[in-house]
């Protein structure tokens, strides 16, 4: 399996987005290192790797979050170096960051939010409502409740969704879309991942569920602070089951991997 | 407190003008004119100390006099009444100076649920000075909300003192919002506190936006004396250029299973503005639970990031938290 990133990129096109040599260093604490990634245009690439190896780190070092600006290495979107232009910037050339947490805001009714959410969009052909309804949350019980704490947890991450659709970006970066979302309702997050990139988005996907990382073109694993593989989803979770080691039997792991996984 | 009533039907001349003016600003206000002027809405409208209109509905009956510096107004809701329409109280100074202290009673009759709507309008002032002074009575199981909100003009020239003592009998629900976001707030010293009975609720919320020079002093106290009382201070501020502002929260839980909740949230937007927050918490008995949370500082980042990983610059991205905040 190639790890290589380039090679699939039409000839003479810049790739969507290309993160080069990132790394991030706080204090004495590498947290990013010799990050390299290419997504192209409408690709859905998802990002394993364990608790604390940097997923949600780099989500913010390519959206640009302040506290996140990277200790070495480019970001170029289309071909444009956006390594130093602030967030909203980036927003308006298309790229948006769903959190693991998002916010919660006082005062702002869900309509209000997603329609602040479409406004410097590309105007995608999805209205609040519609965003909602491919969530899962009625229209008509959730667009004028706000998106204060009285939202669930599972309710909030959706809302986030519905306002990354209504902004119709050109890479959506979800960092785990599915935490905290019922088991019967992750096939409706799988199912929006597919609508964005239908739509045209291309669509970075953080998340611990291989079920949902299946929905990628390919996948990469994070480890460490650094992309160890990129691959086929199936092979990279396999990778990633197996501590990150070239093992091919995954139906007979290792002692101390039975151990370690109890 | 006794009254004469006084019952205006149709303004003289003289009324006519400041009535069209305060009309004028509550619809600006975003106020509803049509159910104000509405012969079936119960209302007291005072500008300066001349009671232009009073206007009593079944169930509900105003009283007001002019004083040599406001008026006095008696507000009686009988028991079991059921407003579904709120009662309207438009005060105001118009000119650039005056004095308006508005000395009122409230007594809302058992099981009775009633709506205010207050609204306070200083457009042009310079040297105003405007006191609201109200005693209120809930008997047991009335239910009853208030709503101030204040409109301002640009020039900080008002002076604003809202005091009320509230009480709840067994069972009563109360909830007040104090408003004043639009035009600049001037010197608000707002003192309110409530004092309930067994399984009684409060919720006390004032919302300010101070701006060059205002100062703002909100204090909230609720006294939880009944056996299972619930009570809220929540206060929302936004302190830009150089307005210093100072909250203080404060509960008594001093009866078993009571209930109470600081809540203060002040946002500083400017590197001249002050802000400060004391709660206080006091607990007289063992089984009683008090909580506070109390944010100051600029707008939270995260917030405004997720705002701004939406396309927003950080100036829009504020302006949506503040103007949400203060909603
Ligand atoms: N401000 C900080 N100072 C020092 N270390 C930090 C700081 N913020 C994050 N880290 C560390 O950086 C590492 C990467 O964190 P990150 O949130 O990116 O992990 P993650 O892969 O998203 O994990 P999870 O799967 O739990 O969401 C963690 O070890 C974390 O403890
Ligand atoms: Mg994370």
């Amino acid at each position: 399996m190639p790890s290589s990133e380039s090679g699939a990129m039409p000839a003479g096109e810049a790739p969507l987005l290309r993160v080069e040599h990132i790394s991030l260093v706080r204090g004495n604490t590498v947290i990013l290192h010799d990050v390299n990634l290419e997504i192209e245009r409408g690709e859905i690439r998802s990002i394993l790797g364990m608790n604390g190896t940097g997923k949600s780190t780099l989500a913010a070092v390519i959206m640009g979050l302040s506290g996140y600006e990277p200790t070495g290495g480019r970001i170029y979107f289309e071909g444009e170096d956006i390594t130093e232009l602030p967030v909203w910037e980036r927003a308006r050339r298309g790229i948006t960051l769903a959190w693991q947490e998002p916010a919660r805001f006082e005062g702002l009714t869900v309509e209000e939010y997603l329609r602040l959410s479409q406004q410097f969009g590309r105007n995608g052909q999805l209205g609040p409502a519609e965003c909602l309804s491919r969530v899962g949350l009625h229209p008509q019980r959730y667009l004028h409740r706000a998106v204060d704490d009285t939202l669930s947890g599972g309710e909030r991450r959706r809302v986030e969704l519905a306002a990354v659709l209504a902004m119709h970006p050109k890479l959506a970066i979800l960092d785990e879309p599915d935490s905290g979302i019922d088991a019967l309702s992750v096939e409706l997050i799988v199912d929006v991942i597919r609508t964005l990139s239908r739509l045209g988005s291309a669509v970075l996907l953080i998340t611990h569920h291989e079920e949902v990382a299946a929905v990628a073109d390919r996948a990469s694993s994070l480890c460490g602070g650094t992309i160890l593989k990129t691959g086929d989803p199936a092979a990279i979770a396999r990778f990633f089951r197996n501590h990150c080691q070239e093992c091919t039997h995954v139906n007979k792991p290792a002692a101390d991997a039975v151990a370690y996984l109890g | 407190m006794s009254i004469s009533p006084q019952q205006t039907q149709s303004p003289t001349l003289d009324e006519k003008q400041p009535l069209d003016a305060l009309v004028q600003s509550f619809a600006s206000a975003g106020g509803d004119v049509a159910v104000l002027l509405d012969p079936n809405t119960a209302k007291l409208v005072v500008h300066q100390n001349r009671i232009l209109r009073v206007h009593s509905v079944a169930g509900v009956r105003i009283e007001g006099a002019e004083t040599s510096t406001g008026a006095e107004a008696r507000i009686i809701v009988e028991p079991g009444v059921r407003l579904d329409r709120p009662v309207h109280l438009c005060f105001g100074v118009l000119p650039k100076e005056g004095l308006q202290e508005i000395v009122s009673e409230f007594e809302i009759g058992e099981g009775a649920y009633v709506r205010f709507i207050a609204h306070c309008s200083f457009p042009a002032a310079e040297r105003v000075k405007h006191v609201m002074d109200a005693k209120i009575r809930l008997e047991p199981g009335a239910d009853m909300e208030y709503t101030e909100t204040h409109y301002h003009g640009p020039w900080g020239g008002v002076e604003v003192l809202p005091v009320a003592k509230i009480y709840l009998a067994r069972g009563a629900i109360y909830r007040s919002v104090f408003k004043l976001t639009d035009g600049a707030a001037g010197r608000v010293h707002l003192d309110y506190e409530a004092f309930l009975d067994e399984a009684a609720v409060c919720e006390l919320e004032a919302k300010v936006y101070g701006k060059a020079r205002d100062h703002i002093y909100v204090k909230e106290s609720i006294y939880l004396n009944g056996r299972g009382a619930r009570g809220l201070a929540k206060t929302r501020i936004v302190a830009s250029d150089e307005c210093t502002s100072e909250v203080v929260g404060e509960i008594v839980g001093a009866a078993p299973e009571a209930r109470g909740h600081v809540d203060c949230i002040e946002i500083l937007k400017g590197k001249r503005a002050r802000a400060s927050a004391i709660p206080r918490l006091v607990v007289q008995d063992e089984r009683a639970k008090l909580t506070h949370e109390a944010a100051i500082g600029s707008v939270d980042k995260k917030q405004v990031e997720t705002l701004m990983a939406r396309g927003l610059d950080e100036e829009q991205a504020v302006e949506v938290v503040v103007k949400g905040l203060l909603r």
